[in-house]
């Protein structure tokens, strides 16, 4: 498609640099979770003896015939369907080209009849992300270049490969170029590893190469035609895409500036000194020759799969988000539940609550003492629903819950009321409370006066004093009553 | 001396009954071997000792009570483009030398379960790529029934295996007439069997979308029992269609009364006056058997070679690229990489598969796609509508085989479009997915073989084998003499 003809989500104009916009659009190849390989029956494992994985399909040995695995079919679908697309009858293409780790010489992939199409991603702000199509496709094996620099196959002595990962399933996910910045192509690609890993569909690690991120870059001046774009590869972390997309605007803005044309090229991300090199230049592309693979047949799902599949798709993050927000009453884009969601904490978040525990402290302890916690939590549900009926009662206070909650942590669980007691943490009787209340009040006479004129803030040099008197059992709340009560 | 059964069918039957042992029989075909092997030329591989070792374990089988099974004991030669585990594979190709295959391919496992004896892989054009074995990187396999002349190809070897009585039985692979045209060279019995009957696993790929394995006899009944074991659904090959093995046997000795047998009104031109003299006489044989001869329009059948020349070519070059030498096979050094692997594909491949894998990368080439390749699969889908058309008439269609008689050594080799104009007739099947087979219908003045071939619609075999027998009792009946 050209430049011309491209449909481009509106730019809200929130991200410019130096007046220009940034356009990118992300293609996510994912590696799926599937026990076996995309055409043959050899494991699909990663961090292997190399060469254990092999079969003659996966060699490519003269004779083998690729077999479509179906629960790669099954989980390519839970991944169009989680990313609203529309799964549609498809076909297999070879993809014609040379290169020592495809020990076919092509890759079927999918071409002009991808499974899934015209979907898309919404960011955690609201925002849509159009996805032109998720494929299916085979991965290729992995080489290794011994000698030379850099890990480069120019200049090296030998090479070795790995063919464990040839032919394992991937899904490409192409974006459209709808993304205006770099932080919205971070919250996209990790808004797309939460849902993969929900649907079950890969574990989507972009550090082990479960989940790899090309990005297309261009840049222009709002209101005016797309720019040329070049794609950035070799990007292995979010952090990193971030950076890419950034490093690569500034440069398509500076030759712009300087009045020099941008070549539509492949550009290699360097982690080491945060630059971009030049790859190759697409008048070095291969020319694919793309047709359609005889050894397969057409995949068409039928409605009743695919609605079958759709049927069992669990709860995606955003859903989650907005069911955890109207339990807590806090923001669906709020760091507390965006941090719990993408734990999986959130079920136990509304596990605690349905046993009458208060929503929102349940939310922050979750966030601020489950961090090493995974999606199970080993607090059992009523021991920390009963924490915070103490805290929330008065009997503890917010420090002390903290500290009785570390315990828990630590514990697996455990009774709260007895970590109270062990600790000393029982709470001051209200008569005594306010006794030390009445003492502060005498001992600072013109903070009393300045509060009671309507000074919400001198109450603070107040409120430090009786906590320093009862040595923090005081309970903030009650504390803040009581002078409430006494200014009348 | 002794006297032995000679078709598949009765030495299996001699063999189960345990009056005949599997030894003696393989010993008698290996003995003419011995003796006119070297004439020939129709192996690339004799796998002898192998065969020993098969053939006593098929008759200790027999001695202890037990069914071998319908195979019992028939010698077997296979195509050399099919894989077999731990034995040579070459396609005739210096490319593969010296590779061994870890498995076998689905038709090899299966015949061997039915109790076959492999004897050896046959010669054929290199990657199957030819009409006359000329292409083969190991010399020509010359015709048993005239030694000067080719046995046809691509699976000459093959053909020439059943024709000398090397083996009652071969299997050859078929992608543009690879098994019909030297079947009716060497005067015996070749089918091709609708695409997606017999499993491709493991058969080393020309192009695709046409290959298909399929048996060489000496008569109709052999190639009808060979297709029935070798038939049938495989889980490892995904165009293998969803269905259990043929039932042909059966078919054999019904009569054509009332079968409508299609003759092709706008055949391509430029068969030999005895070729066509013998299709004649082959509607005269089943009309007087009672059946109804239709005439039957095929407009765009001309059309096939050209589609076949561009198909074909385009996924061999797909299917040709992996041979890199780092894998299997030779491997020619040089100072880097890129050098070996121009230098193995430079020394590795014959002058016929480079010029198919050049065509076949132009044909595919961005900006000539779709006048060519594009093109191809236009004119393929109107062959296949036009067949479909005539099989509303026909139950059968009866063309030549070969447009001419086995040629001369060296006649056609250096004239590549000569040379692929002996396909005229069979190409088209392939195209449409068809079945077609060719049946030995009586010589040409010079004394050499003719074939008629019978072709039928999408799993047409069983009308197609009733109708190959009936031409078989007529040669029979009257001693190939009308």
């Amino acid at each position: 498609m050209s430049p011309a003809e491209m449909e481009v989500a509106p730019n809200d104009g929130s991200y410019l640099i130096d007046g220009y916009e940034v356009v990118c659009g992300l293609e996510v190849h994912v590696e799926l979770a599937t026990a076996t390989k995309l055409f043959s029956a050899s494991a699909n494992r990663f961090g292997d003896e190399p060469n254990t994985h092999i079969d003659p399909v996966t060699l490519g040995l003269p004779g083998a015939l690729p077999v479509l695995n179906r629960r790669a079919v099954e989980l390519a679908m839970r991944i169009g369907l989680a990313l609203n697309c529309t799964v549609q009858p498809s076909t297999f293409h070879r993809k014609n080209y040379f290169y020592p780790d495809m020990p076919k010489a092509y890759q079927i992939s999918q071409y002009d009849q991808p499974l899934n199409i015209d979907g898309w991603l919404e960011l955690p702000g609201g925002k849509r992300i159009g996805i032109e199509r998720a494929h299916l496709e085979e991965d290729t094996g992995k080489s290794t270049h011994v000698g030379g620099t850099g890990g480069r196959i120019h200049g090296s002595d030998h090479s070795l490969i790995d063919f464990n990962r040839a032919g394992v399933p991937l899904v490409e996910i192409v974006g459209r170029p709808d993304i205006a910045s770099p932080d919205e192509a971070k919250q996209y690609v990790t808004e797309l590893r939460q849902i993969l890993v929900a649907i079950g569909a890969s574990d989507a690690k972009m550090e082990e190469g479960s989940m790899r991120c090309d990005a297309n870059v261009s840049v222009r001046k709002p209101g005016s035609p797309l720019g040329t774009r070049c794609e950035i590869k070799n990007v292995n972390s979010v952090r990193s895409l971030g950076r890419a997309i950034e490093y690569e605007a500034r440069r398509q803005i500076a030759l712009v500036e300087a009045g020099e044309s941008i070549r539509q090229e492949t550009r290699h991300w360097d982690e080491s000194d945060g630059r971009t090199h030049t790859l190759r230049s697409k008048e070095d592309a291969d020319d694919y020759r793309y047709f359609l693979e005889p050894d397969l047949v057409p995949l068409d799902p039928g409605a009743e799969w695919i609605e079958a599949v759709r049927a069992a798709l669990p709860l995606l993050p955003r859903e989650r988000r907005v069911r955890l927000s109207r339990a807590t009453g806090a923001a669906a884009d709020g760091e507390a539940v965006m941090v719990v969601v993408e734990r999986g904490q959130d079920d136990y978040v509304l596990a605690v609550t349905e046993s009458g525990a208060d929503p929102a402290r349940a939310l922050v302890h979750v966030k601020e003492a489950y961090a090493e916690q995974g999606a199970r939590p080993s607090v059992p549900v009523l021991d920390l629903a009963r924490m915070i009926t103490m805290e929330v009662s008065g009997t503890l206070t917010s420090t002390q819950a903290k500290i009785v909650l570390a315990e828990l942590v630590a514990n697996g669980g455990g009774d709260a009321e007895a970590i109270a007691t062990a600790k000393g943490f029982e709470a001051l009787d209200t008569s005594a409370l306010e006794a030390i209340v009445d003492d502060a009040i005498a001992a600072q006479p013109a903070a009393w006066a300045k509060y009671c004129a309507g000074e919400e803030k001198a109450m603070g040099a107040l409120v430090g004093a009786i906590m320093k008197a009862s040595k923090g059992k005081a309970d903030g709340r009650i504390v803040t009553a009581l002078l409430q009560s006494r200014r009348g | 001396m002794v006297s032995f059964p000679s078709s598949a069918f009765d030495i299996a039957e001699a063999v189960r009954s345990g009056s005949v042992k599997a030894a003696a029989i393989l010993e008698d075909h290996l003995g003419r071997i011995a003796e006119r092997e070297a004439d020939i030329h129709a192996f690339n591989l004799v796998t002898a000792d192998a065969a020993r070792v098969i053939a006593a374990r098929v008759d200790d089988v027999v001695a202890a009570g037990h069914d071998p099974g319908p195979l019992a004991g028939v010698p077997i030669a296979l195509k050399d483009n099919m894989c077999t585990r731990g034995v040579p594979t070459t396609c005739s190709s210096r490319i593969l030398e010296g590779w061994k295959p870890p498995y076998d391919a689905t038709v090899v496992s299966r015949l061997a379960e039915l109790g076959a004896v492999f004897v050896g892989k046959t010669n054929l054009d290199e990657f199957a790529m030819g009409s006359s074995t000329e292409n083969s990187a190991f010399g020509v396999t010359l015709n048993p029934r005239d030694t000067s002349r080719v046995a046809g190809g691509s699976s000459g070897g093959s053909a020439a295996a059943v024709a000398a009585a090397f083996a009652p039985v071969s299997l050859g692979s078929d992608t543009g007439g690879s098994i019909r045209q030297p079947a009716a060279l060497c005067g015996v019995v070749g089918v091709k069997p609708t695409y997606g009957t017999v499993s491709r696993y493991g058969l080393v790929a020309f192009a695709s979308s046409l290959d298909q394995i399929g048996p060489f006899s000496v008569d109709v009944r052999d190639s009808a029992l060979i297709l029935e074991s070798i038939s049938g659904h495989d889980p490892l090959d995904s165009t293998s269609i969803p269905q259990g093995p043929l039932d042909l046997l059966s078919v054999l000795d019904q009569d054509v009364k009332g079968m409508r047998i299609g003759r092709i009104t706008d055949m391509p031109e430029g068969a030999d006056p005895d070729v066509l003299g013998r299709l004649e006489a082959a509607f005269d044989a089943l009309r007087a058997a009672g059946a109804t001869i239709v005439d039957v329009e095929l407009p765009t059948l001309k059309y096939g070679i050209t589609a076949y020349y561009l198909i074909a070519p385009a996924e061999a070059s797909s299917n040709l690229a992996r041979y890199d030498g780092v894998r299997y096979g030779r491997r020619v050094d040089s100072v880097d990489t890129n050098s070996m692997y121009m230098a193995t594909r430079a020394a590795g491949f014959g002058d016929e598969v480079k010029r198919r894998i050049m065509l076949g990368t132009y044909a595919l080439s961005a900006g000539y796609y779709d006048a060519y390749y594009g093109k191809a699969l236009k004119v393929r889908r109107l062959i296949s509508d036009d067949f479909a058309r005539a099989y509303g008439k026909a139950d059968v269609l009866l063309t030549p085989t070969s447009p001419i008689p086995a040629f001369n050594v060296g006649e056609k080799a250096d004239d590549p479009l000569a040379m692929y104009l002996c396909d005229v007739y069979t190409i088209p099947t392939n195209l449409a997915g068809h079945p077609a087979m060719s049946v030995p219908f009586g010589d040409s003045r010079d004394g050499l073989p003719i074939g008629v071939q019978v072709m039928a619609s999408t799993l047409g075999e069983r009308p197609m084998f009733k109708v190959a027998a009936a031409l078989e009792r007529h040669m029979v009946a009257t001693g190939g003499r009308s």
